[in-house]
């Protein structure tokens, strides 16, 4: 993980393991990590939604489903980034891709937000 | 890059069949979309609790986020003239990642 990290910053060191791929798959791989970082934005536009457009909802309710989507979206961007390192590297040293639990794990987390404010929507909780 | 780095002529006989420079290139388009509808939503939240110079620094902030994609992401769309261009640098989408993150923390420290 901290080498991971590490990896961000450090464009020589990603060069050094194996071999360049085919321009064509790098350039896939940065469109997945353009298409996660568009999903973290849409989170934290939606985290901004909420506080500003369900005015009536209670203080507390509506902080919070800001928060977790503000949360949800800022870890979202770090995770595309990560899966990015780990895709651009076993891409160069022809291993497998990575696999992750992240997407669902997102889906589920966004559909139980969802479902909650549809139930805050429409029965005005904490209003 | 063995080549096709020099002249029109080359470049066209060089083309990717599949567009992918192409669909790159609309990628980071879109996503500076996004990061705008995030910014101006961003925006409007540190404007809600009123003007104050706390609220004008962090719409400063804001703005200078968005900036910044927008630098990288129109750094990164005239790399995608190329025939074929050099992969993304790490550093760069540590940048946009910290764009994203640098929303939501200040959108999140205005919060009411």
């Amino acid at each position: 993980m901290v080498s991971d990290i590490r990896l961000w910053f450090a464009p020589e060191r990603l060069r050094e393991e194996g071999d360049t791929p085919d321009y064509r798959f790098s350039l896939a791989n940065e469109r997945t990590f353009l298409a996660w970082l568009r999903t973290a934005m849409a989170l934290v536009g939606g985290g901004f939604a909420v506080d500003q457009f369900l005015p009536e909802t209670g203080r507390p309710l509506r902080l919070a489903l800001a928060l977790i989507l503000l949360a949800a979206g800022a870890l979202c961007a770090l995770r595309a980034i990560s899966h990015w390192v780990r895709c651009e590297r076993a891409m160069r040293r022809g291993e497998d891709l990575p696999v992750s639990r992240f997407p669902i794990a997102l889906g589920l987390a966004v559909g139980v937000v969802a479902l909650l404010m549809v139930i805050v929507a429409a029965f005005g909780w904490g209003g | 890059m063995p080549e096709g780095n020099g002249t029109d002529g080359s470049r066209t006989r060089d083309r990717d069949p599949g567009l992918q420079p192409e669909r790159t290139r609309l990628a980071w388009r879109r996503t500076t979309l996004a990061c705008a509808v995030a910014a101006s939503l961003a925006g409007r939240q540190t404007l809600h609790s009123g003007i104050d110079p706390v609220s004008l620094v962090v719409l400063a902030l804001v703005v200078l986020a968005w900036l910044a994609f927008l630098a990288l992401a129109h750094h990164r769309i005239r790399a995608m003239h190329a025939p074929r261009p050099p992969a993304l640098s790490p550093r760069a989408a540590a940048a946009a990642v910290t764009c994203t993150v640098a929303l939501a923390v200040l959108g999140a420290a205005t919060l009411r």
